[in-house]
């Protein structure tokens, strides 16, 4: 069973961290992820940097500028975490958008995960329809769960629709916005986890977007499986480096 | 073969809509309404009054009789120029802010690189009395100032773009990032045949008004409905897609669409997308785009602001894959000097972006009966420091 299947069937809330591969310094992915397995983190989102990241804020944003500037490309990430799974267990996504992999080779890419023991891939600019169509026979021949967003501004026909075709989690956008756009939860949020929850869909769901503490990851995970941060724990890098991620994670735990 | 879009978005195999699902609905209002909007009548006769009365339109096709002379064949030129606001962009921007009416918006983003298309939607706003965001790569900004200054007085917030490479593309990037955190009010008006489907098929239908002109004014002129050959310049590629777009599936008409090499296509400084593109994906279009081995998008060049987009329409991209148009990159210096000669034999003061299209004249032969009509997309006001700066005059 896939590694993200196996960690959605603990009875916990998750908690997932996302950071820029290369960020801040090129070698410090490998660093990060036992770190981040080591502090209690549940599953982890490698960000594959891009030159024109169109779903995300500024944090986000200025640590692809500065991998990329710092020499990450697909074939260093995969070099990087060839050896990755000899140390971390925990569920590893990688996130990125759609044209570096179309230029790697969509079916390469996907042969190169399966290699290296990645679980999963969220791309945010890869349409449900292209995927169902074109790409979802790959993915599954390489044993790769692929994650599909939905925001507050999905119909509910859409977000079954992508019920239909999922396979592990579903990734909800708290907020119509790009990452690290907004801080907390309002009564729209509210809401909306609700109406999801109210959907019992077949996957779990996984909220992003607008976590920070552990106040919003609390709030998220009351009505969902599971929360995503991103853009504050690249803040908090950008910060602090990587010497204090046990403190980051703590925060958000307790 | 077509080579209009099919309906599910694609040119060939190119076009699309690579979105994320934050912008989905956006794009979906979009899609499920633009073609029946554009039916109804009253949208057709306010469109249509609005160019004649405000743009100015029908624009000139006038007969280049001492070009002609010297290349001895026969060159018409479609005066886009003459436009309000000094170029073909106002004929997408009257359209698409009607349509932001008729669909309810009241705040209007867009992204421009020169400041052609950004002054183009401040005018329409200014026009309709609508909120208008524009969003502008920080060293854009810096030298472009004078289109800066006219966005500003027409009312229009100028937004810098800090990120990535601070031009076009990330001015584009930063007005997307707008809509998705603004998905309800807001239309964004974008300025070429690119983007997710439906834009490059909206786009190219409101300047499809340049080959409609064209074929009754080549009536008017010759007695035939259409050229030998449409010659027009390619940065995303709005102007040649209206130049083209009446004649796409007529192949009697030769479409030649003119890239801009900047120092060279072999130099590292170019935007020749065709010859140095390959296939992938930019602002949720599939295209030719210039990229890294590894699919970053890099940064192309161009002495023409207007050309210096890394990627081209989808229907271009298409064009060229199937051969359909003949593809040929001009560096600066012909540009430039294409442009001046312009100035000295007809009285014009070209676009440097049009100017490309003047330059191949010196790279291709044409018969003396043939009949070619070239878009002349803007005038040069704009280009003066440039102009200046190049000659030394």
């Amino acid at each position: 069973m896939n590694r993200i299947n196996q960690k959605l069937q603990e009875d916990k809330k998750l908690l997932s961290i996302y950071f820029t591969a290369g960020y801040p310094n090129i070698d410090d992915t490998v660093n990060i992820i036992q770190n981040l397995e080591n502090n209690g983190v549940d599953m982890i989102e490698i960000g594959l940097p891009f030159s024109d990241p169109l779903a995300d804020g500024p944090t986000i944003q200025a640590s692809s500028t500065q991998a990329l500037k710092n020499g990450m490309t697909t074939e260093v990430l995969f070099n990087q975490l060839k050896d990755i799974r000899k140390s971390v267990n925990i569920p590893l996504i990688i996130m990125g958008y759609f044209n570096p992999m179309l230029q790697y080779g969509v079916e390469a890419f996907c042969a190169k995960c399966q290699e290296i023991g990645i679980d999963g891939l969220i791309i945010p600019d890869l349409p449900v329809d292209v995927y169902h169509e074109d790409y979802k026979a790959t993915f599954e021949k390489y044993g790769l769960i692929n994650v599909f967003l939905i925001t507050p501004q999905t119909s509910d026909e859409r977000i079954r629709y992508i019920d239909s075709i999922s396979n592990g989690f579903i990734y909800m956008v708290s907020s119509a916005s790009t990452t690290g756009a907004k801080a907390g939860f309002g009564n729209e949020q509210t809401n909306y986890f609700e109406r999801i929850a109210n959907m019992n869909l077949k996957n779990p769901q996984i909220v992003g977007f607008g976590i920070s503490n552990n106040e919003t990851f609390k709030q998220a995970t009351k009505y969902a499986k599971g929360a995503i941060i991103g853009s504050a724990f690249v803040k908090h890098v950008t910060n602090e480096g990587t010497n204090t991620i046990d403190d980051f994670v703590n925060r958000i735990l307790t | 073969m077509s080579y209009n879009v099919n309906e599910k978005g694609y040119y060939g195999e190119f076009g699309g809509a690579f979105i994320p699902e934050m912008l989905y609905p956006n794009v979906e209002e979009l899609r499920q309404n633009y073609l029946k909007v554009m039916a109804e009548p009253e949208f057709q006769k306010e469109f249509n009054q609005l160019l004649k009365d405000y743009v100015g339109r029908p624009s000139p096709l006038y007969f280049a009789k001492r070009l002609s002379e010297k290349y001895n064949t026969k060159i018409y030129l479609k005066r886009e120029d003459l436009n309000h606001t000094g170029a073909h962009k106002i004929n997408n921007t009257i359209g698409q802010i009607l349509m932001a009416k008729r669909l309810g918006k009241n705040r209007i983003i867009a992204e421009t690189g020169a400041g052609q298309h950004g002054v183009a939607t401040a005018t329409v706003c200014a026009l309709m009395g609508l909120e208008c965001i524009v969003y502008m790569g920080e060293i854009d900004i810096a030298r472009q100032a004078p289109n800066v200054a006219r966005m500003k007085m027409l009312g229009a917030t100028v937004v810098p773009a800090t990120s990535g490479s601070k031009t076009l593309k990330d001015a584009t990037n930063e007005a997307i990032r707008d809509w998705i955190n603004n998905p309800v009010d807001t239309h964004y008006i974008i300025g070429s045949v690119v983007g997710p489907h439906p834009y490059p098929d909206m786009v190219a239908r409101f300047q499809a008004i340049v080959s409609e002109e064209i074929q009754w004014q080549l009536q008017e002129h010759e007695g035939i409905t259409k050229p030998d050959y449409v010659v027009a310049c390619v940065g995303g590629g709005s102007n040649a897609a209206g130049a083209y777009y009446h004649f796409l599936e007529d192949t009697d008409v030769n479409l030649i669409a003119v890239e801009a090499a900047g120092l060279g296509v072999d130099s590292g400084e170019s935007a020749a997308t065709s010859v140095l593109g390959r296939e992938g994906i930019i602002h949720g279009s599939k295209t030719l785009l210039m990229q890294t081995n590894d699919g970053q998008i890099t940064e192309p060049y161009s002495i023409s602001a207007g050309l210096d987009y890394p990627g081209v329409g989808p229907m271009h991209a298409h064009l060229y894959k199937s051969g359909r148009a003949e593809f040929i990159s001009i560096t600066d210096d012909d540009a430039m000097t294409a442009g001046l000669e312009l100035c000295k034999l007809e009285g014009i003061i070209p676009a440097i972006e049009s100017s490309h299209a003047l330059a191949i004249f010196e790279k291709k032969q044409f018969q003396p009966n043939d009949i070619l009509v070239v878009s002349l997309s803007g005038r040069g006001d704009k280009d003066l420091e440039t102009y200046i700066n190049h000659f030394k005059l």
